[in-house]
């Protein structure tokens, strides 16, 4: 299709942006949701760091009772699957679709892993009566009650993070087949990748702030 | 030509049914009247609430009303206006209908996404209200949700806070359909400092509901968490600061106050210059003010905690940069008195509207100031003062300014003109009533009358008394302004694409615009107020080029 014009007095052409087809317009859309996210975010290390610089003994003494190997596990898991989501959206790029496919349902099961792992995790800490409102946290000093509160709304919202992430690229899966991704539109894919580090880079920072603290 | 009335586009291709071609359309200038139309429902019923406040105060003493529901009422008339009403306000209504018409664009940049904001403000408006129809009544904890009372109180809150948040993700939508759209689909030509002023306000505005929703969205939602599973961060008992959530609160709150009133403030100068015939005074200044109360604005939330025990060094931080917030509003108020001066002035509705609008929010503005002096802060904190403050800024000046907006807009809306005569009676109603009902607040509140009590003493009874006939007097202006426009779809005469000659882009298409707007896109190499000799300066041809 001819790209549209507008002219001046003199009657020189300039281009005109097509509202239906702007891939700048869709990736800086999608970096300004990220910058919500990274506020939103951003107001629970406040609160971490807050709390942290009030109960700093009790909030390394609890920090112990986590497990910081699979922890470590999982962020590993998680640096490993930014590495395949990445190699995918250039892969699709250069026009290797199916290896771009096969790189997506990687990550997509790298990311169930890391949401099983940290599903058990928490499941030894609601056995052990650590939960938010238990009796047992509860009889617990305040700072601990704070800092297993802050864990489970944190590892939480970033587990929530997590599983939109799934949803996500099964999306782009989907869209690979349809041919609503293909090598020259991209767009949909490379904004899905944008997210994916994003969360990646969340638990970045949960790790060393929840796990590595009592260490 | 046909216009949008007749043709739109859906999200799943057409439909038979107009129901249907409504309430999925992707067309921006239907979207905005959808907003209108729940809006203003909701407006009118928190109108109502404040109504019945005001009979109740009328008379010291309990009249028909228990304390509680009082209680709910303030809440639910808070509620409504803040979270409802004004913050979507002007950029989801008139926002989403002129802004592409201003940049010389067919649609927002994501007319979907647009879609999507309005379904789910519709979804946070029923969640709101579903606490109306449970047994436990409305939130009583005031539009603030301090805790630890919201945590505590058996009132049904949740709703509300869940409300609160979804329409958190609406407005954050919006904001990022505007910045992107302003950045990607001005006309060629347009750079930043040719767009009218209209758009800097709505500009900054969404960059304050993409940077500052946030937080109110992970606040509010961490109070739900406290309620449902009791996670302890802000509950005093489980060592949770409740100044905390003060903080997080306001740091949202206070920039929203901007929010509601930088689209206003853009209202104004595209009044001001079309009813002066003349171009603005400081074109720059106030873009650049604009921006510069949006990022200041950050800065000064303290000063709703002058009296919550923060640290004396943190108040006198607080108060001053308040302070340096008031230095770009003075900047736009005097650019605005300077393209007044020696322009030919003309009364027309929406101008009267505009006057009043600065009238109203110098007073709000000033006694802004007053209450964020740390000393006089103490006195009058939580006084009928301060919600004469905010009345003054919001009612007075917001909504003023929003209704001088709509007056302006309305034949390139309807393709009518309402009736000049009604539109002025209506005005004065409501100028007169306004005053009446908020001026006297200042003073008793000024004699130490708390706010959001259902009684008070017998020596404050004159003060509410003015007040209740001032709220009366307003309510009459309200409806007579409906009535106006009711009336002008059917009987007003056609507005033609230019009634007002206006020199912005939207007066060069057909009122009301067809379907894509513009049928071919104009290159813009001129300033959005050009004038001379009371005439607009550019003009186009059929096929949008410029005839000279
Ligand atoms: C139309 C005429 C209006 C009247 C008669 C009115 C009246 C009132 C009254 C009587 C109160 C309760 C004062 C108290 O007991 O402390 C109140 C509170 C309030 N009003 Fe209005 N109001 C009007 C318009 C508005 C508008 C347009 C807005 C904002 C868009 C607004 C926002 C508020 C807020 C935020 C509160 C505080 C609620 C709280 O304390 O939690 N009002 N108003
Ligand atoms: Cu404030």
């Amino acid at each position: 299709m001819k790209k549209e014009m507008a002219y001046d007095i003199q009657g020189n052409s300039y281009p005109v942006a097509d509202y239906n087809d702007d891939y700048d317009g869709e990736k800086f859309g999608f970096w300004i949701f990220l910058l919500t996210e990274m506020m939103m975010f951003g107001v629970l290390f406040l609160l971490f760091a807050i709390n942290f610089y009030r109960h700093s003994e009790l909030f390394g003494i609890s920090s112990g009772n986590l497990n910081v190997w699979l922890g470590g596990v999982n962020t590993v898991i998680l640096l490993l699957s930014t590495y395949t989501m990445g190699l995918a959206s250039l892969m699709m790029r250069q026009g290797k679709v199916r290896v771009s496919a096969y790189l997506v349902g990687t990550t997509v099961v790298m990311a169930i892993l890391f949401l099983s792992i940290k599903a058990f995790e928490w499941s030894v800490d609601i056995h052990h009566g650590i939960y938010p409102g238990s009796s047992i946290l509860d009889a617990k000093d305040k700072g601990e009650i704070l800092f297993f509160g802050l864990y489970f709304v944190m590892t939480g919202l970033h587990g929530l993070h997590v599983i939109v992430g799934i949803a996500l690229m099964s999306w782009v899966l989907l869209l690979i087949r349809s041919g609503g991704v293909r090598p020259e539109h991209t767009i949909v894919m490379k904004n899905v990748t944008l997210y994916w580090d994003f969360v990646h880079l969340i638990w970045i920072i949960l790790f060393p702030i929840f796990y590595m603290i009592g260490v | 030509m046909p216009s949008f009335y007749h043709e739109t586009k859906t999200v799943f291709g057409t439909h038979k049914n107009p129901i249907l071609q409504w309430i999925f359309t992707v067309d921006h200038k239907r979207i905005a009247l959808l907003y209108m139309g729940v809006m203003f429902t909701l407006f009118f019923l928190a109108v109502s609430a404040a109504v019945t406040m005001r009979a109740e105060l009328f008379f010291p003493g309990p009249q028909f009303l228990k304390p509680h529901t009082y209680n709910e009422l303030f809440t639910f008339h808070g509620v409504t206006m803040i979270f409802l009403f004004i913050v979507p306000g002007i950029p989801a209504a008139l926002g989403n209908f002129i802004l592409p018409l201003m940049l010389g664009a067919r649609d927002l940049s994501f007319p979907r996404l647009n879609l999507l904001s309005w379904w789910l403000y519709v979804i946070g408006v029923a969640t709101a209200y579903s606490a109306l129809m449970s047994g436990h009544g409305f939130a009583d904890t005031g539009w603030t949700f301090y805790a630890p009372y919201s945590l505590r109180t058996d009132s049904h809150v949740l709703p509300t806070l869940i409300a609160a948040f979804i329409l958190g993700i609406s407005s954050i939508l919006t904001g990022i359909n505007f910045v992107v759209t302003i950045h990607r689909l001005r006309a060629p030509g347009m750079g930043f400092f040719k767009m009218p002023l209209f758009v800097w306000g709505l500009y900054s505005t969404a960059w304050i509901q993409v940077l500052a929703t946030p937080v109110i969205g992970i606040t509010l939602l961490l109070v739900i968490l406290e309620r449902t599973l009791n996670i302890g961060i802000f509950d005093p008992t489980k060592g949770g600061d409740p100044i905390l959530y003060e903080h997080l609160f306001w740091i949202y709150s206070h920039p929203a106050v901007y929010l509601m009133i930088l689209p206003g403030f853009g209202i104004v100068s595209e009044v001001l210059t079309t009813f002066t015939r003349r171009t603005i005074f400081g074109y720059h200044a106030i873009a650049i003010s604009s921006a510069s109360i949006a990022g200041i604005g950050y800065l000064v939330w303290g000063h709703h905690m002058l009296t919550s025990g923060i640290s004396d060094m943190a108040r006198i931080i607080f108060s001053l940069l308040t302070f340096l917030v008031a230095v770009p509003t003075g900047v736009k108020i005097f650019d605005w008195m300077a393209t007044l001066y020696k322009g030919s002035i003309i009364l027309a509705t929406p101008m009267l509207w505009i006057l009043g609008s600065i009238v109203n929010f110098t007073i709000g503005g000033l006694t802004g100031l007053t209450l964020a002096a740390i000393g006089a802060d103490i006195h009058l904190h939580d006084t009928y003062f301060v919600v004469a403050h905010f009345h003054y800024t919001i009612l007075g000046g917001v909504m003023f300014m929003f209704i001088g907006g709509l007056h302006y807009w309305y034949p390139k809306i309807t393709g009518k003109i309402y009736d000049e005569v009604r539109g002025r009676i209506a005005f004065g109603l409501m100028f007169m009533g306004f005053n009446m009902l908020w001026f006297p607040m200042f003073i008793a509140g000024f004699l130490g009358n708390p706010r959001r009590y259902f009684d008070y003493l017998p020596t404050f009874t004159i003060y509410h008394q003015m007040a209740g006939v001032g709220a009366v007097l307003v309510a009459s202006g309200l409806l007579t302004i409906l009535y106006n426009f009711a009336r002008g779809l059917k009987e007003g005469k056609e507005a033609g694409p230019n009634p007002w000659n206006a020199t912005t882009l939207e007066w060069h298409i057909s009122s009301p615009p067809p379907l894509e707007n513009f049928s071919k896109i104009p290159y813009v190499d001129f300033d959005p107020y050009e004038y001379e000799h009371g005439e607009p300066v550019v003009h186009f041809d059929e096929n949008f080029r410029r005839v000279v």
